[in-house]
């Protein structure tokens, strides 16, 4: 599939701290942090669980799927990428089977559809092959209802 | 024995000074320069030479350093250089707090809150980053094209008003106050140009649910407020205008990297206010006169439910340009114009309005505005919130 987004912004660089994540998005799995001592998921990423105050943390597989916590609608470009982009949405997506945790992505489909906070969604790679960057996203689309 | 430990009447506000307000790019000065305008202004308002400066206290990592400050103002006995951490503008009346805590345990005299920002100097605080790669908690946000305050802000009110139903003519009373205040202060940027319903209904979207009036400027500036020990006050011309409490913080992982503050539909202040009034002695009813920052209106309005103004389900009612303009409404909300329509001196313009309240020199003056409180900074952490009152009130 091509890109929701136009080309040209910032590519993510992983880190010590994020890094299983992005591999894994490259291989169409998502990988949220879990603690190997109390079993909290939490993200983003931290060096030492919130919960519990272990330093043993994992990644752990986990469903792309999930559901709509809140979103927007962007309409004004502020960075020269998407100058010419036009409407995009924005989707803060909860993890039922990760402790509720969020991920940032964008919601497939018309970007000027009405939105529906609590809707499901599930996840689509969206792999960035091209010479300068070699990267993977995790969109989002609507799951129709049955 | 120990003193009680509170801010409460400790210390009085001698002086208060801002440089003239510009649009973004059109300070002919440069930032430094700009403080050092702002704070031998506030001297003059005190009365006092800028050598009696002992500490100066600001927040948002201000590039205007203490220490060069000192140098250059020739002071000769620094005693407080402080720096409230993070949250931009959230730290404005935290900075107020830190500065009266200094003075109320002995360990300055005099100290100068400021805060100086020229952003066509050193930059636009609403663009997105602009180089080729990203690493960190940004990395997880900013490929999906959410890079600006008003992007990091709107998925925040967007719950809290489908959660609570509040409709968009809410946040449009709240940037329709601040237009209509600065319509009365020459200080203001937007002065000579007011803003009506449907100028704001047919103005663009920035992000949903902000229009393009529900977004603070970007301007160049600078602001400052000097405090002294209250024991001080019968020194100054102006009315006694006393620091009643200040508070900072956030609640629980507020700062949860990428969106998951457990609490995420909030402007941060639930527990901030009950420390706010229960320092102060005062109720939310006994407030007169309310200045709170605008970054974007939908943060002004949780803000203001969340220090106990109204409940969340009374939000379509209770904002109305009516209840929200001096000098009758209930609550008078943003006197000078505020961060909307008077200058975006990142919400330290804010402070000054309120003590302008107090001292019974607003341009938008509300009678009897013996308690003038400020919220510094919503939906950031850490958030900050103040308030000052007149001598009767001690």
């Amino acid at each position: 599939m091509s890109a929701y987004l136009q080309d040209g912004l910032p590519s993510p660089v992983a880190n010590n701290l994020d890094a299983p994540f992005w591999k894994g998005l490259q291989d169409n799995r998502l990988l949220i942090q879990r603690c190997a001592n109390c079993s909290n998921w939490q993200w983003g990423p931290e060096w030492i669980c919130h919960h519990c105050h272990s330093f043993e943390l994992d990644f752990e597989e986990t469903k792309a799927s999930g559901v709509i916590y809140s979103y927007e609608r962007v309409w004004h470009p502020v960075h020269p990428a998407l100058a010419s982009q036009g409407p995009y949405l924005i989707v803060l997506v909860a993890l039922p089977a990760a402790g509720a945790v969020r991920l940032v992505g964008n919601l497939l489909g018309d970007p000027r559809q009405d939105v529906e906070i609590g809707g499901r969604v599930e996840g689509v790679f969206e792999h960035h092959l091209d010479a300068e960057s070699n990267y993977s996203l995790l969109q989002w689309q609507n799951i129709p209802l049955e | 024995m120990s003193a009680e430990r509170t801010l409460r009447g400790r210390a009085v506000v001698a002086g208060v000074a801002e440089t003239t307000y510009y649009k973004r790019g059109e300070s002919p000065d440069d930032e430094f320069k700009l403080a050092l305008e702002a704070i031998t202004g506030a001297c003059r308002s005190a009365g006092i030479s800028p050598q009696e400066i002992d500490g100066f206290a600001s927040y948002s990592n201000d590039r205007s350093d203490a220490s060069r400050l000192a140098a250059a103002l020739g002071i000769h006995d620094l005693r407080f250089a402080n720096m409230q951490w993070g949250g931009g503008g959230g730290g404005g009346s935290g900075a107020i707090g830190n500065a009266v805590a200094a003075i109320a345990t002995g360990m300055a005299e005099c100290v100068v809150v400021f805060r100086a920002l020229a952003q066509g100097q050193f930059g636009r605080f609403g663009q997105g980053p602009r180089r080729n790669t990203i690493s960190g908690e940004f990395a997880h946000t900013v490929p999906y094209g959410l890079m600006s305050p008003a992007q990091m802000f709107a998925m925040k009110v967007t719950r809290f008003m489908h959660d609570h139903q509040v409709q968009q003519a809410a946040l449009r009373a709240i940037s329709l106050a601040s237009y209509q205040h600065a319509q009365n202060n020459p200080r203001a940027v937007m002065y000579g140009r007011p803003l009506d319903e449907q100028q704001y209904d047919e103005s663009r979207w920035i992000v949903e649910p902000f229009h393009l009036y529900d977004c603070c400027q970007e301007n160049d500036g600078a602001a400052a407020i000097i405090l002294v020990s209250a024991e001080r006050a019968q020194e100054f011309d102006h009315p006694g205008c006393y620091l009643l409490s200040a508070a900072a913080g956030s609640h629980h992982r507020a700062g949860a990297p990428v969106h998951n503050a457990p609490d995420y539909a909030t402007s941060a202040f639930k527990t901030l206010a009950p420390r706010l009034f229960e320092m102060a002695g005062v109720g939310v009813s006994e407030v007169n006169v309310l200045q709170s920052y605008e970054n974007f209106t939908g943060g002004v309005l949780m803000s203001i439910v969340e220090h106990g103004f109204c409940t969340p389900e009374e939000c379509n009612d209770f904002f109305t340009l009516e209840n929200l303009t001096a000098p009758r409404g209930r609550v008078p909300l943003n006197t000078s114009g505020g961060n909307l329509a008077e200058c975006y001196m990142h919400g330290l313009g804010l402070n000054i309005e309120a003590v302008r309240q107090v001292w019974g020199e607003s341009s938008n003056q509300v009678s009897g505005a013996d308690i003038s409180m400020v919220i510094s900074g919503p939906m950031v952490t850490p958030v900050s919130a103040c308030i000052f009152g007149s001598e009767a009130t001690l």
